[in-house]
């Protein structure tokens, strides 16, 4: 199993963790990450917010550099995936859009290619009986909120679950002996990139989603996004400082929570990057 | 050498918006054997009609074309026109230049050259017109109506007082339909049960209504005033004949558990149930799926409590045949729902307010049993989660209706009523509750109902929100609801006890089946459709069909019955002549090349055909050949196309009319397109043969 | 009132720009406030996506280069999945504003804005993005000196943050994208408002 994989510009940055983490549990799943060669920034929001048009000829660039690799594009970040996602579709349903894109730049596409988020992957792909089979250390007790947030599941030409009641996630984690909890923000958008202009917004954004997890009873939140989990970790101190709410909860990538299970050490998966740190949560868990 | 009259109608602008009429007068005026073209406003009139006629005497026409639109609207009329002048009316033909030129095409050269085409391919059909005379057919004067809700309640009982027999038949246990499961009706407020059980009363009592409940059409054969239907009686398991209606069955029965049909899943019943106490009959059906005895083998609890030994676990579905001359087809509605795996396969659900899985997310539908005597609550206002009265409701209109994106695009028409409804029958039961409605425009316009909709507002306080909700979810003891409210521009969010459904108005799932067994037509939807929607609204386009209720589009009871007593004049118009006539177009056989191999017998899905001998004076058998009954053929030409030896023709439609036909396409050597003159007057254009 | 509408027959000029821009039709949207009822940013938003919409349809085009609906948009795409008439009604925004930007318009929320220039500049510079450089910068632009300054050390203790920008061999590539794509958005202005000149009947 190898996939064309494009970690993008925060898994090399803030999101090292959710990197590290992916490649540590693919290892132990057998599954070949390989890097694209000299890939770009695929622009995240700003670069649809300037340009719709900029955004699709970016991600017909990127897709273009699966080749020799394989068809498959692994993808672990969700304004990554979204991106790519959204032009492969329009460019594979619309040959008008298509030919634009493939004029701006100056690529042909595959129509082959396929952008497949890590999550679709490890359900679709690898299957959940196997994973429950690589499995050393269940996440038994640990009640996990997963968020899935905006952009993995919207527009739903891109969702490869229900895009209203994704269950994906919860599936995987519950493999791997987690519990999971039904609560009602999974969805909610955290603000994203306005996490930097408009931060008073994206505060109180984070602020419903978290409260909504710890209403429901999690230990712990589980992201697939590297803008989510920043907002959810790093936006706390922020809420207890301006909104006067200690939330104190710890979010995590689901890899690195899917490492543990499989046997990878908190360092392997970088669980110490957290600034609400997860470790005396999995410690009292008997997960480090 | 044929004399044939060519009338070109523009059809007010219709046709000449894209059609060069005058054009297509002219060009047809110089095809072999046409003796007159002309060229009208509006044909259909009684100026064009006269023009018709005129030139039938004038030019003593032996066949006549009208260019205009589609047969199925104005064949009749201009048969008529031309047997008033003395024509044979089977010698008038239509050529589609509607329907089939200018409304599908751009203004622009081909347009006009089709429509000459189209004209020339029915002069060539014409010259080979043989005069036919119609089949005169035997009424049968009973009368099938499919469903016992509402509407088929009106159809059956006006057809039976007008004195005809009628059979009734309905897929439930009971007739009433969903009006039996409302509380009370808009814009009276009077209640649903006290108006519609006198009629199921009356249905189930009256000399000339053979009902037949737990049932289902099987099969439908022949045509208008003589169909054969087949119907399934399903196997009720109890002998309605020997049972009291007592009820103690259903006292012992152990199966407790079932979601109540009648009480839409609010309430639970057993596996042998009456659906309601009102039912008609008052008798219990087995429901074999849940039943003990029938899912395990063992338990017969009923069997040994019934009094009179009506049980009968070894009953089997039974088939009876009834012959009838129209049908009404009453087959109602039922509501879209919002879940993932609903009854509507081809819909998608409402995720965003979480598939329908919250108990305290209902539809209109359940709110009317919360809200009835006869309910679950007996009539109390309590949301199903605990049965706590609910202090907030939010009311959300167009769930599935005007929204594309889940694949309606209709208004269903009766909620923006029903929903003002709910709301005053919630305060009227919670004082101090609040009633919030999302709506998105307001549409009463029925008699006094937008007054009604002003009281729900005014005198009952009902709080009216323009805008859609994006989410509902559930913190804790309440629902959340996320919407907007237009007017103000504002986002609102609603701390909700109870939020109602207005899902939209659809057809009974799989109805479509019925319908294709009838040989209707049905639209995107599978709403029955009518054979004209303004001026024929209640019958099909396939004769001695009627339409009556919500199976044709979403109504609301005065609608339903008003045009069930619609659709029972039309059978009772039918069921006042004792003969009816067909059309001629019928097979025939030459029985000079007939061979014998008898593949017509076998083919023909209305066994008209059957085998005939020839016999010489002595009464020697001399050959044997196929004959065909006309009052059994439909004209559907299977025989003709099947024919080894090339033996049946179907009048009207013969070989030698369609070779004709493709061959004036392949015409060559003639200017098949003249250009019009220029200097022309505002006159019809006329040439001389 | 802060506008009143005079209506000649021209309004519809804006929306058909927008439909040349975008592809979307805004006259299949009925106004059924769907799309702010699911907004996160209503909240902060002066309008909400259902009025601006509706200026769009109206033709206001000074009402609507006024808000700072679509600058705050935060393209989540919930209004786009839930709208009834699959109207991409956060495409839009993203023709609003690049519109304004083409057209000069004098930007009611100036940090998002800011923050969509330096990131794509952070991008076309290095060809990834360099996020330490960008928030410097975005500081810089935005005045706000001192903007989100005590997370950097605790990031850059935690070793999520690098100190040098990642580049790629493919940098030129994206550059050339970026310009075609600037060259294209000109023309494209020119032609919708051509053609929505034509279209109108003048």
């Amino acid at each position: 199993m190898t996939y064309a994989y494009y970690p993008g510009c925060s898994l090399k940055g803030t999101a090292i963790d959710y990197h590290t983490s992916a490649l540590a549990l693919a290892e132990r799943l057998g599954i070949e990450l390989k890097e694209m060669e000299d890939w770009v920034c695929c622009g995240a929001s700003p670069i649809h917010q300037r340009n719709p048009a900029l955004a699709s000829g970016v991600a017909n660039l990127l897709l273009s550099l699966s080749e020799g690799i394989s068809k498959d594009v692994a993808v672990l970040c969700a304004a990554c995936y979204h991106n790519m996602k959204k032009a492969e579709v329009e460019m594979r349903e619309d040959g008008k859009k298509r030919n634009e894109v493939e004029e701006l730049s100056g690529i042909p596409f595959n129509p082959e290619v396929r952008t497949r988020h890590f999550l679709d992957i490890l359900d679709k792909d690898y299957g959940l009986n196997a994973l429950k089979e690589k499995v050393v250390k269940p996440l038994s007790e640990l009640r996990v909120a997963c968020y899935y947030g905006c952009l993995l599941s919207r527009p739903p030409e891109i969702a490869f679950d229900d895009p209203e009641q994704p269950m994906i996630m919860e599936r995987i984690l519950e493999a791997a002996g987690a519990e999971t909890v039904s609560w009602s923000h999974r969805l909610e958008c955290c603000g994203a990139s306005h996490a930097v202009p408009l931060t008073d917004a994206v505060l109180r954004l984070v602020n419903d989603v978290l409260a909504s997890a710890r209403d429901a009873g999690a230990d712990i939140i589980a992201c697939a996004c590297p803008l989510c989990q920043a907002n959810l970790d790093m936006r706390q101190e922020g809420i207890r400082a301006k909104l006067g709410v200690a939330h104190n909860l710890p979010a995590v990538y689901f890899t690195q929570l899917l490492g543990i299970a499989c046997g990878a050490t908190g360092k392997q998966v970088m669980i110490e990057k957290g600034m609400v740190s997860a470790v005396p949560l999995l410690r009292a868990k008997n997960l480090l | 050498m044929s004399k044939i009259g060519v009338f070109v109608c523009h059809c007010g602008e219709n046709i000449s918006r894209t059609v060069d009429c005058a054009r297509v007068a002219k060009a047809s005026g110089q095809i072999r054997g046409v003796a007159v073209a002309k060229d009208y406003k509006y044909m259909c009139s009684d100026p064009g009609q006269a023009l018709i006629k005129n030139a039938i005497k004038e030019h003593k026409l032996d066949g006549v074309v009208v260019s205009a639109c589609s047969p199925h609207m104005h064949e009749k009329t201009f048969r008529k026109a031309v047997t008033e002048a003395g024509l044979n009316q089977f010698l008038c033909e239509m050529a589609n230049i509607r329907e089939h030129c200018s409304w599908v095409h751009e203004k622009e050269e081909p347009t006009t050259r089709k429509a000459i085409e189209l004209v020339r391919l029915m002069v060539e059909k014409v010259k080979r017109n043989m005069a036919l005379e119609p089949i005169r057919v035997d009424v049968t004067k009973r009368a099938l109506v499919i469903g016992g809700g509402v509407a088929g309640i009106q159809a059956a009982l006006d057809i039976a007082d007008g004195g005809h027999e009628v059979i009734l038949v309905e897929k439930d246990p009971s007739v009433g339909g969903h009006m039996a499961q409302l509380s009370e009706t808009f814009p009276t407020l009077d209640c649903s049960q006290c108006i519609l059980t006198p009629k199921m009363v009356d249905v189930g009592s009256h000399p000339n209504i053979k009902l037949y409940t737990y049932s289902e059409v099987e099969k439908i054969e022949g045509f208008v005033g003589n169909f054969k239907v087949t119907i399934k009686k399903k196997a009720r398991s109890v002998d309605i004949d020997k049972c009291t209606g007592c009820g103690e069955c259903q006292l012992k029965c152990p199966s407790k558990k079932i979601p109540s049909e009648f009480d839409r899943g609010l309430k639970n019943r057993t596996a042998i149930y009456i659906p309601f106490p009102q039912a008609v009959p008052a008798r219990p059906v087995i429901d074999r799926e849940h039943c003990i005895y029938f899912t395990k083998g063992k338990c017969k609890a009923c069997q040994k409590v019934c009094p009179t030994e009506a049980v009968d676990f070894e009953q089997t579905d039974e088939y009876v045949e009834e012959e009838v001359g129209g049908i009404v087809v009453a087959t109602g509605f039922d509501l879209y729902t919002t879940d993932k795996q609903g009854p509507y396969p081809d819909y998608k659900g409402y995720g965003e307010y979480g598939y329908g899985e919250d108990p305290d997310i209902i539809d209109g539908l359940q709110f009317e049993r919360l809200a009835s005597a006869s309910g679950p609550t007996g009539g109390a206002i309590q949301r199903p989660s605990d049965g706590k009265e609910p202090k907030s409701v939010v009311f959300l209109q167009c769930i599935g209706s005007r929204h594309p994106s889940k694949g309606i695009e209709f208004c269903s028409k009766i909620c923006c009523m029903y929903t003002a409804k709910h709301t005053m029958l919630y305060k009227h039961k919670v004082h101090h509750g609040t009633a919030y409605v999302f709506y998105m425009d307001i549409r009463a316009p029925g008699k006094g109902y937008d007054e009604f909709v002003r009281r729900a507002i005014e005198e009952d306080g009902a709080v009216y929100l323009r805008g859609r909700v994006s989410r509902i979810y559930r913190s804790g003891d309440h629902l959340i609801v996320k919407g907007a409210d237009t007017l103000s521009g504002a986002a609102v969010e609603i701390e909700a006890d109870m939020v109602v459904l207005a899902t939209a108005v659809m057809p009974q799932p799989g109805i479509e089946g019925l319908f294709q067994k009838l040989g209707i037509s049905y639209d995107q939807y599978k709403f029955a459709s009518e054979a004209h929607p303004k001026l024929r609204p209640v019958e099909c386009a396939t004769a001695g069909i009627f339409l009556a209720g919500a199976c044709q589009g979403p109504k609301d009871i005065p609608e339903s019955v008003a045009q069930a007593s619609a659709a029972a004049s039309k059978a009772l118009i039918l069921f006042s002549r004792d003969q009816m006539l067909r059309e001629p177009v019928v097979a025939k056989v030459n029985e000079n090349t007939c061979i014998a191999c008898w593949y017509c017998v076998e083919i023909c899905p209305f066994t008209a055909i059957s085998k005939k001998d020839i016999r010489d004076r002595q009464g020697n058998l001399i050959k044997r050949v196929a004959e065909v009954n006309p009052s059994l053929c439909t004209g559907c030409g299977t025989c003709a196309a099947t024919c080894f030896s090339n033996s049946i023709d179907l009048d009207g439609f013969t070989d030698e009319q369609i070779y004709s036909e493709i061959n004036s396409l392949m015409a060559v050597g003639q200017d098949l397109f003249p250009e019009p003159e220029k200097a022309e007057g505002d006159s019809p254009d006329e040439k001389a043969a | 009132m802060k506008y009143q509408i005079r209506l000649s027959g021209d309004e519809i000029r804006l929306m058909q720009e927008v439909k040349a821009r975008s592809g979307v039709d805004l006259a299949k949207c009925y106004q059924c406030g769907e799309c702010t009822a699911g907004c996160p940013m209503t909240p902060e938003m002066d309008a909400g996506p259902t009025k601006t919409l509706r200026l769009i349809q109206l033709g206001m085009e000074e009402a609507l280069f006024d808000l700072n609906t679509p600058w705050l948009c935060a393209s989540c795409e919930t209004c786009t999945a839930r709208c009834p008439n699959d109207i991409d009604i956060a495409l839009v925004m993203d023709v609003v504003r690049q519109m304004a930007r083409l057209k000069g318009k004098k930007i009611p929320v100036k940090e998002p804005r800011i923050f969509q220039d330096v990131f794509l500049k952070s991008v076309e510079n290095n060809g990834r993005l360099f996020e330490p450089g960008m928030i410097a910068f975005y500081n810089l632009r935005s005045g706000d000196l001192f903007h989100d300054v005590g997370l950097g050390p605790k990031m850059l203790l935690k070793g999520k943050l690098p100190l040098l920008p990642h580049t790629s061999k493919n940098r030129e590539k994206l550059r050339e994208i970026f310009r075609k794509a600037e060259a294209l958005e000109k023309e494209a202005g020119k032609k919708a408002s051509e053609e929505a000149h034509d279209e109108s009947g003048h």
